[in-house]
């Protein structure tokens, strides 16, 4: 019977497809428009803005918060517009960007990692500038072997990269042949698995097969960013166009308070109170 | 009654569900083509066609948009491959479709065609991890053309391999008997008869597996370094267009984001100019036999 197969078989699909709408719709359309906040922005804000979502959800059921990447140059951009309601920028807004409302959420250290085997212990501000610059070239120029230097560094407008640029490079540019990696984890893999690497990363993403170098005699832990002797830290800021009201500062509220800086804390990142 | 009536029914109406599936694909496709054309046609007009295309510098953040560097990267990684993929996998095809033992072939081919299944992202693990060491061994970082290259033959290996070996076999058995009857030693006969004969079939499986290869992202990103240069050698990194796309989507915006489209409409040029190659090179050896 194959005829009455093909006939139960498109019932069930015609059936599905009707039913599917309504079910979908019932989902969504228990929030009101004045329930839901939504953000954009900093991908490395994301993953503690989701969690900082979730918490708040759970102590305030019927809220919708929608947390959206992009990077840090979209959240301005989507939060001066009006289509979020709170941005995320993971560095400094620049002088031709809009005036914002800054709320700062937390701060992130920047490591300088090379391998574990490399005998480096330590490099100044101005050789870390002069090495991803392609000026110095040679580990033994910095204390190390006399070995050529690699340059492992973010591709263009990653919010890491534009961080690092803004704090070390100045005005110089990241040398045009140095080895780009798309992600975190990409940089780890491939410091760790050259002997003659150095590149930089967000402190939440160290891990022990890298070693972290000291700037300026500073070792980067989370102590020192602190306490402000670590000299590669940036600020995490969530963004408004005006001062916030109801439900936005309700929620912005909670992130800067106790519970919302445990869990930024919780997540590797340096809490402001 | 019924089975017969429902039959004719079936009968009359298969063409138009096989037209709705036709539609439906044809659809997607003019959608992915329009939506990429509107998208980067900006940044082709900002920039201009010809800054775009033959600009060597590549800097979003300084507004210049050169790709000209991505597209020698993309050239010369495929380039390599198929130097590589084409002796490996056409005498992988011989071996499978006439030297090989039954049992040696049964073993061999399901791992060929399990080697299309693994994600690209693995390979470029695995090439990250093996290969990249071992080119450094040999100069530079390790980060370059050379580690694309063997990474990406391995991607394409299986293509040129399996395609290679359905036309060999297809050669109607009659030329291989009569080589053969005429006094040609099998390799002669393999050599003078079935791989010319098996011509069209082999050269449409290599132009496929460049298909493949200049669309490549992931498994490129992690492997050549991605800095914008046009490489003076083969241990210099490079970036290719498919892996340009994919190292900067996430962060950009305006014009930016516009010029990663524009370079998705060069790519998509350049696989449609492969794949017309691959429609001839067919054509042709259909008139042949």
């Amino acid at each position: 019977m194959p005829m009455k197969q093909v006939l139960k078989r498109l019932l069930f699909i015609a059936v599905t497809s009707l039913l599917l709408p309504s079910l979908l719709t019932a989902g969504c359309g228990s929030g009101g428009l004045s329930d839901t906040v939504t953000e954009a922005g900093s991908t490395t804000v994301q993953p503690v803005a989701e969690k900082l979502a979730e918490a708040f959800k759970a102590e305030n059921p019927d809220v919708t918060i929608v947390i959206q990447g992009g990077g840090s140059s979209v959240g301005i951009k989507s939060c001066n517009d009006g289509t979020v309601d709170i941005g995320a920028a993971s560095r400094e807004l620049k002088a031709d960007e809009p005036n914002l409302v800054k709320h700062l959420l937390a701060r992130d250290g920047i490591a300088i990692i090379i391998h574990p085997a490399n005998p480096v212990t330590g490099l100044t501000r101005e050789q870390v500038k002069e090495i991803f610059a392609g000026k110095i070239t040679n580990w033994s120029k910095v204390g190390g072997e006399n070995k050529d230097i690699f340059v492992v560094a973010r591709e263009e407008g990653s919010g890491t990269r534009t961080a690092f640029e803004e704090m070390v490079m100045g005005k110089e540019l990241i040398k045009s042949d140095a080895i780009l990696l798309p992600f975190n984890g990409a940089i780890i893999t491939a410091v760790s698995n050259t002997t003659q690497a150095i590149g930089f990363i967000s402190f939440g993403y160290i891990k022990n097969s890298v070693k972290t170098v000291e700037i300026d005699g500073v070792a980067a832990t989370v102590e020192n960013a602190k306490n402000g002797t670590y000299p590669i830290v940036r600020p995490l800021y969530f963004l408004t166009k005006e001062q916030p009201t109801g439900l936005v500062k309700k929620f912005i509220d909670f992130c800067l308070g106790p519970k919302g800086q445990n869990i930024v804390a919780g997540e590797g990142y340096i809490p402001v109170s | 009654m019924y089975r017969i009536v429902s039959r004719y029914f079936v009968d009359r109406n298969a063409k138009y569900l096989v037209l709705v599936c036709a539609s439906i694909s044809f659809i997607i496709l003019a959608a992915i083509a329009i939506f990429t054309l509107r998208e980067g046609l900006p940044a082709f007009q900002q920039v201009g066609w010809i800054d775009f295309i033959f600009g060597t510098e590549w800097r979003p953040t300084l507004d210049k948009f050169g790709i000209a560097p991505m597209i020698v990267g993309s050239l010369a990684v495929t380039l390599g491959a198929m130097i590589l993929a084409i002796p490996l996998g056409v005498g992988c095809a011989v071996l499978l479709a006439e030297v090989a033992p039954a049992r040696v072939r049964n073993l061999l081919r399901p791992a060929v065609e399990l080697l299309v299944g693994i994600p690209s992202v693995v390979y470029g693990l695995v090439g990250m991890l093996l290969v990249v060491p071992v080119v450094r061994q040999i100069g530079g970082t390790g980060y370059s053309v050379a580690a694309g290259a063997i990474v990406l033959m391995a991607m394409v290996l299986p293509t040129i391999i399996s395609i290679s070996e359905d036309s060999i076999r297809t050669v109607p058995r009659r030329y291989k008997e009569g080589s053969l009857a005429l006094g040609a030693t099998h390799w002669q006969t393999i050599r003078h008869v079935l791989i010319p004969a098996a011509r069209s079939g082999i050269v449409a499986s290599i132009i496929l597996g460049i298909g493949r290869a200049i669309g490549e992202a992931m498994a490129m990103i992690m492997v050549i370094g991605n800095a914008v240069q046009i490489p003076a050698s083969l241990l210099d990194s490079t970036r290719t267009l498919a892996g340009g796309i994919a190292v900067e989507i996430t962060y950009a915006g305006g014009l930016h984001e516009n010029a990663l489209f524009a370079i998705g409409v060069v790519l998509f040029i350049l696989i449609m100019i492969i794949n017309s190659f691959a429609l001839i090179a067919m054509r042709r050896g259909r008139e042949h036999t």
